[in-house]
């Protein structure tokens, strides 16, 4: 597989804070990887600074094989871009500047076909500044690709989203087909739309895998509940199903309100982010 | 050549939706025609054997003519504060093609104020050369020479005075530099030294060029030396358009550069808070 994105010992300090220790990372070309971390990881300089956006302290970063502190012209038409909040060009309409920025790439996608991919060909006509939150980010979305990139940077692309926007755009992001970095602190959405998670906490990577790894490798543990005449248990097992087993067969009928609670990625997460709150 | 192109379409698209909404529209007639009246008002009153109206009218072309640098760097200050340039940084060729794009929509802007101002000055306040030869070329060459000399200017004040209000501080120094560019009243009734710093600044010069476009050969009797100045006057202007174009590509790429998500959403997070 080649490398899309590719960050080694990425250290960046503002002042006398540490924001970025260290941080190493690849991403593969058509992979999707979510930088998941709680406010202040550090996940939105790392992404600036893979936008081109910002200078890097120490270490080395490529993507698509260029330094983005000197990504020219035909390196920046293969990058697309998605940030925390646009609002800019409130004046123009949908497809006035949709069409207008697709003219600045070599081989953009026709605006129409765009347009009613984001679901938005109804507002086609429409003013920017009249769209809702979610159709404005379906838009910055469209903006994002329409010059057809290799790789698209999405920076908590749904914060302040109602569950049905949420929905929706998910399934457009699954459907793009092209290398994907996005942030979130939204662990359900790591899930569901990516195909590796890096938790990023205090400026380093925590993690890295793919989420039923992560679950398994981090906590490593579910967790079994059971009552036995009036005393409570509670136990930690890499092996649940296992563990019933034995449990029956030593205790049999004796054994009441029987609960496994699986490992699940919202506890590793936890069980990270709150690892990484005790001082070092 | 990419980037001309596109920024012309920019510029085309921005101009449009100017002149298709009521408030900018408003403000295209309002300041201009609020100018008409002033020289109306002014017609009556003398300066020697002229009339302060036809001093003030090319005097005021001049003036406008330099108050495009103080849009320029307005609308720089506003495409900073809302995404727009950083969006033109996340697009290739879009840091060119946005300053062709906004020197469009200003510059063209700045040429419908013009007219809507002259138009009606022209036809109604006596005393102006308008019908000479060399009457309207002399106007249309310094016209492009003060765009020139200040519009690449407003790009290095946008630049430097970065947030709305510092933008509103601005317009202070600049309303003094105009009281003593001798657009209102004749240079040559203030004290020496600022004739000096009027003299220093594209203003005076281009308010000096339309009245020696505009006005008879007799009111230079008006002007200091008794000279229209021409060589002078070129040669200020060229002065400032040729520093113009030195410093502002330098500059806005240093702005460019600094831009980025975080920093346009920290300004509209204190943008926010100054509202609420």
């Amino acid at each position: 597989m080649t490398t899309a994105i590719d960050i080694e010992g990425l250290c960046m300090r503002y002042d006398a804070t540490e924001v970025l220790h260290d941080v190493t990372l690849r991403v593969g070309a058509g992979e999707t990887v979510a930088l998941l971390g709680p406010n202040g990881a550090g996940k939105t300089t790392t992404i600036e600074i893979l936008e081109g956006f910002r200078e890097r302290g120490a270490g080395r970063v490529e993507v698509l094989g260029v330094d983005p502190t000197r990504g020219d012209d035909a390196w920046r038409a293969r990058v697309g871009i998605v940030l925390q909040s646009w609002r800019d060009h409130a004046k123009w309409r949908v497809h006035e500047l949709l069409g207008h920025l697709a003219g600045y790439y070599p081989r953009p996608w026709p605006v129409d076909r765009l347009l009613a991919a984001v679901g938005l060909t109804e507002q086609a006509g429409q003013k920017i500044r009249t769209l809702s939150g979610g159709q404005r980010r379906r838009l910055d979305v469209a903006i994002g690709v329409v010059g057809r990139p290799d790789v698209l940077f999405l920076d908590e692309p749904t914060a302040g989203f109602d569950p049905v926007a949420r929905h929706e755009f998910h399934d457009l992001v699954a459907g793009l087909g092209t290398t994907v970095l996005l942030t979130t602190h939204d662990l359900a959405e790591a899930e569901r739309l990516a195909d590796r998670i890096v938790i990023l906490d205090r400026g380093r990577v925590v993690a890295d895998g793919t989420p039923p790894d992560l679950s398994k490798r981090i906590v490593g543990a579910d967790e079994v509940r059971w009552r036995v005449a009036d005393q409570r248990f509670t136990r930690s097992t890499a092996d649940s199903t296992g563990f019933v087993r034995e449990l029956f067969a030593a205790h049999g009928s004796a054994v009441e309100e029987l609960e496994v609670y699986r490992a699940s990625l919202e506890q590793t997460y936890l069980a990270l982010v709150q690892r990484a709150e005790v001082p070092r | 050549m990419t980037a001309l192109r596109l920024g012309r379409r920019r510029g085309l698209i921005l101009l449009r939706q100017s002149f298709s909404n009521g408030a900018e529209l408003f403000a295209h007639l309002f300041w201009p025609l609020l100018m008409v009246g002033a020289v109306l008002l002014l017609r009556g009153r003398d300066f020697g054997p002229f009339s302060l109206g036809a001093l003030a009218v090319p005097s005021i072309l001049g003036m406008n003519a330099a108050f495009g640098m103080v849009a320029l760097s307005q609308q720089l200050t506003a495409d900073r504060e809302d995404g727009t340039l950083l969006r033109a940084k996340a697009t290739p060729h879009g840091v060119p093609a946005y300053l062709v794009g906004t020197l469009i929509l200003v510059g063209g802007g700045l040429l419908a104020d013009l007219a809507v101002f002259l138009v009606p000055a022209a036809l109604l306040v006596p005393g102006l050369v308008t019908g000479g030869a060399g009457t309207w070329p002399a106007v249309a060459g310094l016209l492009a020479l003060a765009l020139a000399a200040t519009l690449p200017l407003g790009i290095v004040l946008g630049a430097v005075f970065g947030s709305p209000r510092a933008q509103g501080l601005l317009t202070l120094p600049i309303l003094g530099l105009v009281a003593v560019s001798g657009i209102f009243y004749p240079i040559a009734a203030l004290p020496g030294w600022l004739q000096a710093v009027g003299q220093a600044f594209p203003f005076y010069w281009l308010g000096l060029g339309m009245r020696a476009a505009l006005l008879p050969d007799a009111a230079v009797t008006v002007e200091l030396g008794d000279s229209w100045r021409h060589l002078e006057t070129v040669g200020v202007l060229s002065l400032w358009a040729v520093a113009g174009l030195l410093l502002p590509p330098a500059v806005l790429r240093r702005v460019a550069r600094r831009e980025s998500g975080s920093r346009v959403a920290a300004r509209r997070e204190r943008a926010l808070q100054r509202v609420g």
